[in-house]
């Protein structure tokens, strides 16, 4: 038998380890929040997370590493979002009578999410790239890594805020709509997709399908509407 | 199986293309979307005795993969540790931002949604 140092140089030289290691955190993930129910903590992204995170910090292995196999996994994120045109076109009757409800909570939400983001940072001391950062951190990731470019804010910094609001508002939403009482599927569907894009849809579908067509819609939507008006929102408080 | 995998990485295909050549702020998944929601629509018109979407491989398809949509965050996740300087700088602050700020926006979006649904759509017809 060889020396296991010699199979550690051809795994960490190859991208199938950490694509398994993604699929199979994942799993186990997905087991735990089924088996708690779905609870809003047993968060599958926030777990599969955790657990490649302590594997990563045992074995001293460097993100970029790690990318070269996670990349197929992160890949799918593309094909996944056209896929959200099936939901949409199975519950479009649905959604074509909602759209007063759409536009209206789209713009209060969008506007929310960044105005009071930006706000709440600026009033406990943050300041320059960290606050363009925030700004559209309620969006999908590609749309808000290309606003914070073109502002002078730090595009992986954005990722990760973006990132961290997605589990967030994936881990309030089901506790913060009973608060508020709201029962009507579309609308909190379309709350998780506006402020917490595709964690939030992502979130959204283990609720139910109309809950995920409303999300998928949202997220599109907030997208489009945020990339126009952070601009506009900063030149308002002339940074 | 495979014609619906195929289908929907040409709309990727056609929407990232699109995006770039005429430098749209759309994410090209995004405009994606709308092109297979759009031939959806068209399949509709143009095949009046279509089989129903959901007994098709794209149905399959399409629901395999926003069921596992949790999945596709994981790698862009881990990167949160490349960020761990700038998270400890600002740590508190950026935290409580995006928490509060993130309670605010799913509330303020579904309570307008309802009221608006209440008045104009409200969730059953008649």
């Amino acid at each position: 038998m060889k020396p296991i140092s010699e199979l550690w140089v051809y795994l960490a030289a190859e991208p199938l380890l950490w694509l398994t290691t993604t699929l199979i955190a994942y799993v186990i993930a997905d087991r735990i929040s089924a088996f708690f129910n779905r609870a809003p903590l047993a968060n599958p992204v926030l777990i599969a997370v955790a657990i490649v995170l302590v594997l990563l910090k045992l074995t001293g292995t460097a993100y970029p590493v790690y990318f070269t196999g996670a990349q197929f996994v992160h890949f799918l994120l593309g094909p996944a979002t056209v896929a959200l045109a099936l939901p949409l076109y199975t519950h479009r009757k649905i959604v074509m009578r909602a759209l007063i409800p759409i536009a209206g909570a789209l713009l209060a939400g969008a506007i929310t999410a960044m105005v009071s983001a930006v706000g709440i940072a600026k009033l406990l001391g943050v300041s320059g790239a960290s606050l363009i950062a925030l700004a559209p951190k309620s969006v999908t990731a590609a749309i808000a890594m290309g606003i914070a470019r073109e502002l002078g804010g730090d595009p992986s910094l954005t990722a990760t805020l973006v990132i961290a609001t997605g589990i967030i508002g994936a881990v309030l939403l089901t506790p913060l709509m009973r608060l508020i009482r709201v029962k009507d599927p579309r609308a909190i569907g379309f709350a998780a997709g506006t402020a917490s894009h595709g964690i939030g849809t992502a979130r959204a579908f283990q609720l139910g399908s109309l809950e995920g067509a409303f999300a998928g819609i949202a997220l599109g939507l907030s997208g489009l509407l945020t990339a126009l008006l952070v601009p506009l929102l900063f030149r308002v408080l002339s940074f | 199986m495979m014609f619906a995998i195929g289908l929907l990485l040409t709309c990727q295909l056609a929407g990232e293309s699109l995006t770039r050549l005429f430098g749209w702020p759309v994410p090209g998944p995004v405009l994606g979307l709308i092109f297979l929601f759009v031939l959806l629509l068209v399949r509709d018109r143009v095949q009046s005795d279509a089989k129903p979407i959901a007994t098709t491989p794209l149905n399959e398809v399409c629901a395999f993969l926003l069921a596992n949509l949790s999945l596709m965050f994981v790698p862009a996740g881990v990167g949160i540790v490349q960020e761990w300087s700038t998270l400890q700088r600002d740590g508190a602050a950026l935290i409580i931002a995006l928490v509060v700020s993130t309670a605010l926006a799913l509330s303020v979006t579904a309570i307008v949604f309802q009221i608006l649904a209440a008045r104009f759509s409200p969730e059953r017809e008649g």
